[in-house]
């Protein structure tokens, strides 16, 4: 077994035939993180002990019999999502030291089936960030190229996954922060629908876009999880209680009779050649598979950004309200007044993208400002929503870039804060519309950096986006397929 | 007030007292840095004024949901304790802040 390259799937198959055990697995990721983390930095915190224990536990339930759709199988959650017992700070120095007092539905339902939780995983602090650089405890590095950033805000998620420290790893996605880092490490990344999978327990960042999903080697692997993930849950009002398809109908071997749309407005100017040519690659592959490509419109697009950057620091002021040092996590010592104390705790709690973003939120909702930034922001994300039903009248599944250009160098953005923004720009809309997509690898460029195909698709129609990715991974010989197609 | 009025205003925002609505306490070289840095994040946005949104009605949940209900039945929360565990400063079951009234 090398546990670096293994996938989920192939994991569960060794683990019933009794090819490996649990604690095998557990121990040989230990080993890799030991071997490569100081470097990559994807972990925030590892409870060894408590890994192998479950993996032994998990071991011990297959010895008697019991099954369960991830037992034995050990997977890093972001540092945003609640793990009873863990630590969970959200790479944020206001939440140091906090442990999660209850599992999030996610976890619960991932307890529920076997899973082992291996480690918590950097992130942009509070999940505001496209390159894990602005996380309280260092940045992440790629792990295709040190000297590069991983993506972000899921960079910890999708570069362990990517080295082969973690099998496959959940992560979030408000405007890309699952897709993009997918995208920049080489993995499999799904942002399912809006209210296909609960928050509950996830630190909540933009309620109205907030979405879990999870990172894999493979799209069957994230097919798996995403099968595990979804479904309604009382303690989200905002999920929806829709059939969930499981992996085999998320399979395809060819695609013929699926239509596929390009849109136009995400092959303009400012995408990089070698993205645009390796996308154009994948285009052909699906050609090839008998998939019937048509040119949509999208003609919103450009309005985009904007939107995103108005609604989600809206909605982030708000949920970051609760941050003020009273119940949980840091307070500043010596305040002499609540005001004194709520001033002090978040001024030297929260870094300097959290404070733009809440400053920014707190300045589009103000008395005079709300109609004209707001009100106008909801009312482009209608636009944009209808765009997509629209184009969604004419194909299946929409193909684009996932990003405009391969993992940029650390340190490029940061003093830049709209640059940094302008990483999103293919991957917020499938948010601001509520509708599905993953970023699925399609190539690797002259730097052997990969390079992301994302793939849109209607609201709760997972497997057409599935689907369409698991047809290429197989046109390309498998998951590891795409590492040979060079541009 | 138009956008565009607005927006002009909007060049110089006054970080100082955008940050203290968000009880954020800048020091003299972050206020500097963000008045730059917030002037650039809101002439980009700026950009939704040039729109046409004339009788279009906002979206506030991207899929058009009805009321969601559940039985009105007691459940239990946390206990006590462990709402507590992580709380910075508490004494007899309650958190404890700096004193509210003089």
């Amino acid at each position: 077994m090398d546990v670096s390259s293994i996938t989920l799937g192939e994991a569960l198959t060794g683990l019933d035939r009794g090819d490996w055990s649990a604690e095998n697995l557990v121990s040989a990721l230990l080993d890799r993180i030991a071997a490569r983390d100081a470097m990559v930095n994807a972990f925030l915190n590892v409870d060894a002990e408590a890994a192998l224990a479950q993996a032994r536990a998990a071991d011990e339930q297959r010895a008697r019999g019991e099954t369960g759709r991830m037992l034995g199988v050990p997977v890093a959650i972001k540092d945003n999502l609640n793990v009873q017992g863990q630590t969970c700070t959200c790479a944020s120095r206001i939440l140091d030291g906090y442990r999660a007092p209850y599992d999030a539905t996610v976890v619960a339902r991932l307890r529920k089936e076997g899973a082992i939780f291996l480690g918590r995983t950097n992130m942009d602090e509070f999940a505001m960030g496209s390159s894990t650089e602005y996380s309280s405890r260092g940045p992440t590095r790629n792990p295709r190229n040190p000297d590069c950033v991983p993506g972000g805000s899921s960079g910890g998620s999708a570069a362990a996954v990517a080295d082969g420290m973690a099998l496959a790893a959940l992560g979030s996605d408000t405007g890309g922060s699952i897709r993009q880092p997918a995208a920049f490490c080489g993995c499999v990344g799904l942002k399912p629908s809006y209210g296909r999978v609960s928050r509950y327990g996830l630190t909540a960042f933009a309620s109205s876009l907030d979405q879990v999903g999870p990172l894999t080697r493979s799209v069957d692997d994230a097919a798996r999880l995403f099968g595990v993930l979804a479904g309604a849950d009382v303690r989200d009002a905002t999920t929806v209680d829709v059939a969930v398809p499981g992996p085999d109908a998320c399979r395809r071997e060819d695609l013929k009779g699926v239509a596929l749309g390009l849109p136009r407005e995400y092959f303009a100017e400012g995408l990089a050649p070698d993205v645009r040519a390796s996308v154009m690659a994948a285009v052909d592959a699906c050609r090839a598979l008998g998939a019937d490509v048509r040119e949509v419109s999208l003609p919103h697009t450009e309005y985009a950004m904007a939107a995103y950057y108005i609604v989600a620091p809206a909605e982030a002021s708000a949920n970051l309200a609760r941050f003020d040092g009273v119940r949980y996590g840091y307070r500043a010592p010596d305040a002499i007044s609540p005001l004194d104390m709520y001033c002090q705790t978040r001024s030297s709690g929260f870094g300097p993208e959290v404070k733009r973003r809440i400053m920014l939120g707190t300045y589009v909702l103000s008395s005079g400002y709300y109609d004209a930034y707001y009100l106008s922001a909801q009312k482009a994300r209608t636009l944009i929503r209808n765009d997509f039903i629209a184009a969604f009248r004419e194909c299946d599944a929409i193909l684009t870039p996932t990003t405009p250009t391969a993992a940029f160098r650390m340190g490029e953005k940061t003093d830049d804060p709209v640059q940094m923004y302008l990483a999103d720009i293919f991957t917020a809309t499938a948010n601001l519309a509520g509708i599905c997509a993953l970023s699925l690898p399609c190539g690797v460029n002259a730097d052997g950096l990969p390079l992301g195909l994302q793939a849109m698709g209607p609201a709760f129609k997972e497997e057409n986006i599935l689907g369409v990715a698991s047809a290429l991974e197989n046109a390309w010989g498998g998951p590891q397929g795409w590492m040979e197609r060079r541009v | 007030m138009s956008l565009q009025d607005e927006t002009r205003r909007a060049e110089s925002m006054d970080v100082r007292r955008v940050a203290m609505l968000a009880r954020l306490a800048l020091t003299d070289e972050e206020a500097e840095v963000f008045r730059g840095q917030m002037a650039g994040i809101v002439g980009f946005v700026r950009k939704i004024g040039d729109m046409d949104i004339a009788g279009i009605e906002p979206t506030t949940h991207a899929h058009p949901v009805e009321n969601v209900f559940r039985e009105d039945a007691p459940v239990d929360g946390l206990d006590r304790e462990v709402v507590l565990s992580n709380a910075p400063k508490q004494a007899d079951g309650q958190f404890v802040v700096p004193r509210i009234v003089e």
